[in-house]
């Protein structure tokens, strides 16, 4: 098998997981977006220690290790993040990532948007804590 | 898997047709012409899961991602990290991503605030680095040819024998990692109940101090 193959399906993956980190709103499709990278770079690892176990001599099959790896973190990483992403949003009520901008520097230009946007998470936690 | 294919190939037809005329030079094999298929459904998904708006619908085409991957390790003889890719991906990842989905109350149905405001520039910018990536890894490995026959280089044996021969601390390493990790979510899950009922309990009365 020609190794470009292997080489340009997870390059086109890796952008397309780009792609979803930096337009989703959602904490969890952007946590979907991570997975279908951390993916692409897997199959490249794959594709790579087969091409090498076979034309080294010998080889530590480092690519499939580092696979079981990178899966392994992977899990990890989605139960960490879901976690933060259920405590965020018990706290604010939201999972959208561009509301939670209370470490951003830009008062001047949307001053009133910004009060209002941070107020309605605050009233929707008030809320969620009078029903609790 | 074929109605997958067509619907993905119709949502992604000009991006999907550009990648695979790259390598319309080439002489493919049945492995290379497999591989190319699934690679097709595979990228199809991706895109579908990267621009619908119906939440669940995400994970959804994101299953056949991770499965369309799993049959390409297939393919490339690496059927150890194939059944480990569906046990834990298949298995698990998607299912704690729509318990996540669930439990933030995912709308069901469309939401037209998917996609934030800056898809413009997030399209420029995943575009232009596929075009550099795809130019720059099919002119580095142009001329490069993976050796598949004779016995699997990613079978279980295999695998098992590089894993504990050479790899056993970065293992037992990861092992610690994996605790931490459970034990850290515990706690991250555990601390906002445990203020909540600390605040409840300050409302109705004192005497929760002592059932806590």
């Amino acid at each position: 098998m020609h190794l470009a193959y292997p080489a340009v399906l997870s390059a086109l993956l890796f952008c397309t997981g780009l792609y979803g980190v930096l337009a989703r709103r959602n904490a969890i499709l952007v946590l979907m977006s991570v997975e279908l990278m951390l993916n692409a770079v897997n199959l490249n690892l794959v594709a790579f220690d087969v091409w090498l176990s076979r034309t080294a001599e010998e080889t530590l099959h480092s690519g499939q290790a580092l696979t079981l790896f990178t899966i392994a973190i992977a899990a990890a990483e989605i139960g960490i993040g879901l976690a933060i992403v259920l405590a965020v949003h018990r706290n604010r009520g939201t999972a959208d990532i561009d509301r939670l901008r209370d470490t951003s520097e830009r008062h001047d230009p949307d001053g009133t948007g910004h009060d209002a946007r941070t107020a309605e998470p605050s009233d929707e936690a008030q809320k969620a804590e009078a029903t609790a | 898997m074929t109605l997958a294919a067509t619907a993905a190939h119709l949502a992604t037809g000009p991006a999907t047709e550009a990648a695979a005329g790259t390598h319309g030079f080439l002489s493919p094999t049945g492995v290379e012409i497999a591989f190319l298929l699934v690679g097709l459904v595979t990228f199809g998904a991706a895109l579908v899961t990267v621009t619908t708006r119906q939440l669940v619908h995400a994970a959804l085409w994101l299953v056949i991602t991770l499965g369309g991957l799993a049959v390409e390790y297939l393919l490339l003889t690496a059927e150890f990290i194939a059944w480990v890719q569906v046990l834990i991906y298949v298995g698990s990842v998607v299912v704690l991503l729509l318990f996540g989905l669930m439990l933030t109350r995912a709308p069901i149905g469309r939401s037209p605030d998917a996609d934030s405001g800056n898809r413009w520039a997030a399209l420029t910018v995943a575009v232009a680095a596929a075009a550099a990536l795809v130019w720059v890894v099919v002119d580095a490995f142009r001329t490069t040819w993976i050796d598949l026959d004779g016995p699997a280089a990613g079978s279980t044996e295999a695998t098992g024998a590089s894993l504990f021969q050479n790899w056993v601390l970065p293992f037992e390493a990861l092992s610690v990692l994996l605790l931490a990790a459970l034990v850290g979510a515990i706690v991250l899950s555990r601390k906002a109940k445990a203020e909540t009922a600390t605040r409840s309990g300050q409302d109705t009365g004192r005497d929760t101090e002592g059932a806590r």
